[in-house]
């Protein structure tokens, strides 16, 4: 039924790439992409240059060679401590995901509250204020010692480190919902449940998200620390143990890797916030 | 029941970095039920602030309120506010918003007696086709009687109007002052408006609540408008009691009580 409904009038999203200047677009899309061509050319000429002045650095040539045999069998696994290169940055993406999730799941509705309720506000910074500028790397022999395991530990260092962007920005989101809203609510007699579902959250939404990318993005950079010194399979121990076998294109490698596991993070979680942004009229 | 809502002596001060600013001082006000009343005066002597004490949204530091012989205990769904901006949420569609003000006053209803109540209220303004609009999506002036929808979906007693009007173009203005005329007189609800546009006080009022200037404001005169209604725009341009009240409004804001800055 709905099948034919929509085949009847174009869908929207037909209908927005059709009107689009496709002209305009690609002549973007060529400056972007001659952008990235220089970009990439000055990255390997300086490359170049240093592996031609250092004793056994490689250079793009020798890494690419390694990186196609890498990536030929990213998922073989012979044992725990001989697995491809994609499942330890799944394993690492996994950690990411659990310690992230965890501390979305109290750090946003703490902002919430610390936002909302000035006393909550005044309770809290002092502590926020504190363990915010510590290392998150500094929370893992405390890890270690309550969970005694690697896993863990490295998931507890990921939720701390990850937990504050949120916590902040969802609060400076909540306290800067224009006054017009809150009035509106005041008017309509709206209940505090009502208050949060119907007006601060959506009204918040956009500082959430913004949270939520910062986090990912911290806790991406902190995982590949944490796991060098935890071990385990992770990208983080993989580059570790690659060092100590003294393969350096390896390490070289799984920089890119981590680069452009990174970027898609960040991008994806781009293109959901950009979902959820209401524009102000 | 004779008065529906009463200011005695009422006085609002806010405090401030340079301590104590006195916004409004001694107002006295009585509005019969199903009176339409504007309060006019120049920007900055307090008539929102009249406006918000009615509404509930602030509580004077001196004085009683009484709402239909009772005091002013905070906002209330007895008493609908039209916003200056709107302030319609811009997350949900225009239908959306009037079912939030519905829902949150008709609690008991089934969800088909909240939605009708919703749709008849955007009805009544004349945007049943932009109902899944969202505010982005239509004009100012579609906003504002979006805004008024809301409002009276509430079906409040009193419907309180803060220079509803003042950010439109003068034709959508004109056509929604027509609009507003038309539903008072289906609603028979009670209003206040602020406004700081004659023409517009004149046009739609029973009477007219002039303030003197801030600090410390309060009403200078209270002008009543005993034109017969209903009430046409274009009859009234020629119309001599009309153009009276007009001239003795403009000579109370420019004459008596002209603005210092203003000049």
């Amino acid at each position: 039924m709905e099948m034919t409904q929509t085949s009847k009038t174009a869908p929207d999203w037909i209908r927005k790439l059709t009107s689009l200047d496709w002209s305009a677009i690609s002549a973007e899309w060529i400056k972007k992409l001659f952008g990235l061509i220089v970009s990439f050319a000055i990255l390997l000429t300086i490359w170049t240059f240093i592996a031609s002045i250092t004793a056994d650095f490689p250079g793009p040539g020798t890494t690419w060679d390694e990186a196609k045999a890498l990536l030929a069998d990213p998922f073989y696994a012979v044992g725990p401590n001989d697995m491809g290169i994609g499942w330890n940055v799944l394993y690492s993406l996994k950690r990411v995901g659990i310690g992230f999730g965890l501390a979305a799941l109290i750090g946003i509705p703490m902002g919430f509250i610390i936002g909302r309720f000035t006393t909550m506000s005044r309770i809290a910074n002092p502590i926020i204020n504190l363990l915010r500028p510590v290392s998150p790397l500094a929370w893992l022999p405390l890890g270690l010692y309550v969970f005694k395991a690697a896993d863990p530990s490295a998931i507890w260092v990921i939720f701390i480190c990850s937990i504050w962007p949120m916590i902040l920005n969802t609060a400076e989101g909540v306290r800067n919902v224009p006054k017009d809203y809150l009035n509106v609510a005041r008017v309509l007699n709206l209940s505090e449940w009502q208050i949060a579902t119907k007006i601060l959250f959506p009204a918040t939404l956009p500082n959430i998200l913004t949270g939520v990318k910062l986090a990912v993005g911290t806790a991406w950079l902190v995982i590949v620390a944490a796991e060098m010194l935890t071990g385990g399979v992770g990208i983080g121990f993989w580059l570790w143990d690659e060092w100590n076998n003294l393969k350096i294109e390896s390490i070289i490698i799984a920089i890119f890797i981590i680069g452009i596991v990174g970027l898609l993070l960040e991008q994806a979680l781009m293109l959901i916030a950009s979902k959820f942004a209401y524009e102000k009229d | 029941m004779e008065s529906y809502v009463k200011l005695e002596n009422i006085g609002m001060a806010f405090a401030t970095k340079n301590g104590q600013f006195v916004a409004l001082n001694n107002i006295n006000l009585s509005i019969k039920a199903g009176e339409f009343i504007s309060v006019i005066g120049h920007s900055g002597c307090g008539k929102s602030t009249v406006m918000n004490l009615i509404a509930g949204l602030l509580k004077p530091t001196d004085g009683v309120l009484l709402v239909g012989g009772r005091e002013i205990n905070g906002p209330g769904p007895d008493r609908a506010v039209v916003f200056q901006n709107h302030s319609l949420l811009p997350w949900l569609t225009c239908f959306e918003n009037v079912l939030l003000a519905v829902q949150s006053v008709f609690k008991t209803e089934t969800p088909q007696q909240q939605q009708t109540r919703a749709q008849d209220a955007l009805a009544l303004v004349g945007l049943s086709h932009a109902a899944d609009k969202t505010p982005k999506e239509i004009s100012g002036g579609m906003k504002q009687r979006v805004g008024i929808a809301r409002a009276l979906a509430m079906e409040p007693k009193f419907l309180l109007l803060d220079e509803p009007f003042g950010a439109l173009d003068a034709l959508t203005r004109a056509h929604l002052q027509d609009e507003l005329m038309d539903i008072m007189r289906k609603t028979k609800c009670t209003a206040l408006m602020v406004t700081h546009d004659v023409d517009e006080a004149v046009l739609l009022s029973d009477r007219i609540v002039m303030m003197t200037n801030g600090p410390a404001a309060t009403i200078g005169e209270i002008l009543d408008v005993n034109l017969p209604r209903p009430r046409a725009r274009l009859d009234l341009a020629e119309n001599a009691d009309y153009n009276h009240l007009r001239t003795e409004v403009l000579k109370f804001l420019h004459q008596r009580h002209a603005h210092k800055q203003a000049a």
